[in-house]
């Protein structure tokens, strides 16, 4: 045997089964990106486990050659928890769609990324479910008209990432499945931030929900309706013509014609230890503003996977390992 | 030091040697009464008594004070003799208040002790019970040898040189009726001072003034004249060895971390708090020591469905719960059950359906961890009779598990839960190890793995993310046999569902034939989980009587033992006892075509053994 380690290409991480996707899927390119990014990191297969939950997103692990668990509705956040608990040395990504882990998985959606356990999770939002043809999902507008809401749905729908910070996350990021650069460079982001990763993906679905996020990713309208966050940097859109100033508590968009300096503008800082930033970014919707997308916070904070290993370890040190003798004979005990 | 026998001077007073007692103590909520319940029940098994307890006591922590929904019961027998339920009728019942005399007389027998705190019967106290007379005086007792003791009065004074203040002395009043009670049985001291020296090691004045109160119980019972004699329960004779108390949880728990360690894996617990199973919860977590890895989940699915994640990632995982907790985990336990991956479902009952009786026990999750499962789902089921045999279930479950691939039941009840017995401390060199083997890396060139490819129990492998060449997805939709890929074959999903009960029906090789206690004709009881000891005790007293009675216990219900069909066919009458509307002669009824009968108790209590005499002797003479 060679000592040799291999370099795995993205095809590598190819299963053997038919992707059964509609063609035209936004899956797809996310399909293909995480294989690239899992490649160019340098990942081992057999290190990696992807677990999803139902829906047409969560079908992503059959297509992947690496561990995979397709389990049941919502619920993925909980077996990764399990899973990474006891072997923290994996490298997990949960994969899940709108309606996965926002309306049956919410509970745990929140409760994964409270507790800042080492995994990546990728949100593929279509604000539709696809798997059961064509029901509003809780990112569907107010009014959006499917086969369960003939007149309009009528309930306030979620901001992913609004609900993601407001549960502590310590990363959050958005990305557009057909801006494949931004959504590498995102999902490696992911990777190597230490923590509960939050990434929402526009992903299009092209049978029941064609052109919902068109404003985002269409070439005639992307750069006006999206600014891409950088470290550091002024929020600077449209090929450089316009900007985002924070006017008291709330952003504004100004057009840098000149009169506006750019260091009157709202500079990115995606480490601040407090959420508002984030949370102020998140809110800039379409057509409003222009929407976000890069890492909006990226912070660290303990994992929970790192620290229920190390109360084991603890423990061990400092009551020695466990004995079975001497916990039985522990308390009051008599023979006959 | 002043030693303990001095302070605690043996009787001068006669002792009568009695072969068991029955001993109820009740009072508020708030009293202390499982407090003192647990030292009667350890120092009695530390005297060599075989001991088994019923705690009883409200959902509510602390419901309105005085009022009968928030009296708190313990009742422990303790013996001479080998014993397998806390006692019938009570032979001794401490009263703390009028709301505990009130729904606790009737238990007790004629001519037995009745000790109440007769500082706890003002008018007020009357009111809080409903009560218009005081029962005292108006009959009620009757027929008891009532022994009133002004507890709270000459608890104040005993703890007076402490300078505690009156809020703080009358919480000590549970360790004066203690001091009595002991002095009464003539039980040694010794481990209560200890307890109390641990427990109130922060608070020297209130260690003190618990120890004051103990003492001044002891005492009282010495100097009074209404007690003229003390009692005697001499040792039992259990088998030789080294015992401890142990309550069903707790033996559940060590049971558990005992299977992981013969196995060679660390456990991970994934649980949601709920009455009666929290206890596992709290007792695994205190042991990282064994690496027990336990996570309180966000709710019950999240909790079935983190030990599924863990199991895939090879540890011995775990998911403890009750009925409504159990009713939540379906979808979770359906996904293992298609996995086939090894963990343990803990379902310890209490009365349902809904919220129902909390802190009640109950049989009636059989057909729900039976049936409860969208499909054909079936998956074996083990149920624990006693408190300290929940230790051997533990071990027994994981073995099956491990060794089929697959979910285990494993039930429990409230009454096991909290109740406790002597436990005989094995010999861990002794158990025997449990092996479990994972599938090692493949290269490049060996043919593909199968990840659903089955050994002769039907076994799959149990393959490990992190082992190379070994990579495969599993989840819930229908598997092709061998490759483990999604099939919507219709052949391959009957072969597979098949497939699946076959595997349960193989575990009947592994569990051993039922066995016969008492005789092999005229009326079988048939009986499974926590009311073994009820029937035991009733098919013995039936023996003794002449009457034709065998019994048979029911360790797993699912498979059914081999030889269970045989055995039913040997007698006249089957009586199936069951604390629900009986859902195992269901089973049994739709297994074997027997036509069983049931006595069915759904009132959140155990069996008394007088009410299984009754039912086998109208049987054999019906």
């Amino acid at each position: 045997m060679s000592t040799e380690l291999p370099v795995l290409s993205a095809k590598d991480f190819a299963s053997d089964q038919d992707v059964r996707w509609c063609p035209g899927c936004g899956d797809y390119s996310i399909l293909a990106q995480m294989k690239n990014v899992l490649a160019s990191m340098g990942k081992k297969q057999e290190e990696t486990v992807f677990i999803s939950g139902i829906g047409c997103s969560s079908r992503f692990p059959y297509y992947m050659n690496t561990y995979g668990l397709h389990s049941i509705h919502g619920r993925a956040p909980a077996f990764a928890t399990g899973l990474k608990s006891t072997r923290p040395e994996l490298d997990v990504w949960v994969i899940t769609g709108d309606g996965d882990a926002l309306s049956i998985g919410g509970n745990h959606f929140i409760h994964l990324i409270r507790r800042n356990v080492d995994l990546n999770i990728i949100l593929f939002n279509n604000s539709i479910y696809g798997l059961t043809k064509g029901q509003y999902s809780p990112t569907s507008k107010v009014g959006t008209k499917t086969k369960s809401t003939p007149m309009g749905s009528i309930d306030q729908p979620l901001n992913p990432l609004s609900v993601a910070i407001a549960a502590e996350a310590s990363f959050v990021a958005r990305s557009v499945d057909s801006n494949v650069k931004h959504l590498r460079t995102t999902l490696q982001r992911a990777s190597e931030h230490r923590g509960t990763s939050f990434v929402e993906v526009y992903q299009n679905c092209n049978i029941f929900n064609d052109g919902v996020w068109d404003y985002a990713k269409a070439k005639a309208t992307k750069d006006e309706s999206t600014v891409e966050l950088e470290h550091g940097k002024p929020l600077i859109y449209a090929k450089g013509n316009k900007g985002i100033r924070l006017n008291g508590f709330a952003p504004e968009t100004v057009d840098l014609d000149g009169k506006i300096a750019q260091d009157d503008l709202l500079f990115h800082d995606e480490k601040l230890e407090s959420p508002q930033l984030a949370y102020l970014l998140s809110r800039m919707r379409h057509p409003e503003f222009p929407e976000p997308i890069g890492v909006f916070r990226a912070v660290d904070r303990p994992t929970y996977d790192s620290q229920i290993n190390a109360q084991v370890d603890f423990a061990r040190e400092k009551n020695s390992r466990g004995d079975l003798k001497t916990l039985f004979n522990s308390g009051d005990t008599w023979t006959v | 030091m002043t030693s303990s026998a001095e302070l605690f001077p043996p009787t001068k007073k006669p002792a009568e040697s009695v072969s068991g007692v029955t001993v109820r103590l009740a009072g508020d909520s708030g009293d202390g009464m499982q407090l003192l319940g647990t030292q009667l029940t350890n120092t009695s098994a530390l005297s060599g008594n075989d001991v088994a307890t019923f705690p009883d006591f409200p959902a509510e922590i602390r419901a309105p004070r005085g009022t009968r929904a928030g009296v708190s019961g313990f009742q422990v027998q303790f013996s001479a003799e080998e014993i397998f339920t806390p006692g019938d009728g009570v032979d001794t019942l401490v009263c703390m208040n009028p709301a505990a005399l009130i729904t606790n007389i009737g238990d007790l027998r004629r001519g037995g002790i009745l000790i109440v705190n007769s500082d706890g019967f003002g008018a007020k106290d009357l009111k809080l019970a409903k009560l218009d007379s005081n029962p005292l005086e108006d009959g009620t007792i009757e027929g008891f040898r009532t022994i009133k003791v002004p507890m709270t009065t000459m608890t104040r004074g005993a703890v007076e040189p402490t300078g505690l203040s009156v809020k703080f002395a009358d919480r000590c009043k549970n360790f004066f009726a203690m001091g009595l009670v002991f002095w009464l049985y003539g039980r040694d001291v010794e481990p209560t001072l200890r307890f109390i020296e641990n427990k109130f090691s922060g608070k020297p004045d209130i260690a003190e003034a618990n120890r004051l109160a103990l003492m001044a119980g002891w005492n009282y019972g010495e100097t009074t004249e209404n007690f003229a004699s003390t009692f005697l329960v001499p040792a039992a004779d259990l088998e030789q060895g080294v015992y401890k108390n142990v309550m069903g949880n707790q033996a559940l728990a060590w049971g558990l971390i005992a299977a992981a360690e013969l196995s060679g894996k660390e456990l991970f617990l994934g649980s949601y708090p709920i009455t009666p199973a929290s206890d596992i919860l709290h007792e695994l977590s205190k042991h990282k020591n064994f690496g027990v890895r336990t996570f309180q989940a966000e709710d019950e699915i999240a909790a079935v469905c983190s030990a599924v994640g863990a199991a895939l990632g090879g540890s011995m995982a775990i998911t403890t719960s009750s009925g409504p907790g159990i009713a939540l985990k379906g979808e979770g336990i359906g996904l293992g059950l298609i996995l086939e991956l090894p963990f343990l479902i803990i379902d310890v009952q209490r009365g349902g359906p809904s919220t129902g009786l909390p802190t009640k026990t109950e049989q009636s999750d059989l057909l729900m961890v039976m049936h409860g499962r969208n499909g054909d789902s079936p998956l074996p089921v083990i149920a624990a009779q006693s408190p300290a045999d929940c230790f051997n279930v533990a071990i027994e479950a994981w073995k099956i598990a491990t060794k089929y691939m697959t979910p285990v039941f494993i039930l429990s009840d409230g009454y096991i839960a909290n109740g406790s017995e002597p436990w005989k401390i094995p010999d861990v060199d002794a158990l025997e190890k449990i092996e479990i083997n994972h599938p090692g890396p493949r290269a490049e060139d060996d043919p593909p793995f199968m990840p659903y490819s089955r050994d002769e129990n039907l076994a799959r492998p149990w393959a490990l993310p992190g082992t190379p060449g070994l990579m495969h997805r599993v989840g819930g939709l229908e598997k092709q046999d061998g490759t483990g890929n999604v099939s919507y074959d219709p052949d391959n999903h009957q072969y597979m569902v098949e497939t699946r009960a076959k595997k349960v029906e193989l575990v009947a090789e592994s569990i051993g034939d039922a066995e016969v206690f008492g005789k092999s004709r005229g009326t079988l009881v048939l009986s499974w989980g926590g009311t073994y000891g009820a029937c035991r005790t009733a098919v013995k007293t039936a023996l003794a009587d002449g009457v034709e009675v065998g019994h048979v216990h029911l360790r797993w219900i699912n498979p059914f033992p081999a030889n269970l069909e045989n055995l039913l066919g040997q007698y006249d009458n089957v009586l199936i006892p069951e604390l629900n509307t009986g859902q195992l002669r269901l089973l049994i009824k739709d297994k074997f075509l027997t036509n069983a009968i049931g006595l069915n108790k759904i009132k959140g209590k155990p069996f008394h053994v007088s009410e299984i005499v009754g039912k086998i002797k109208e049987l054999s003479n019906g």
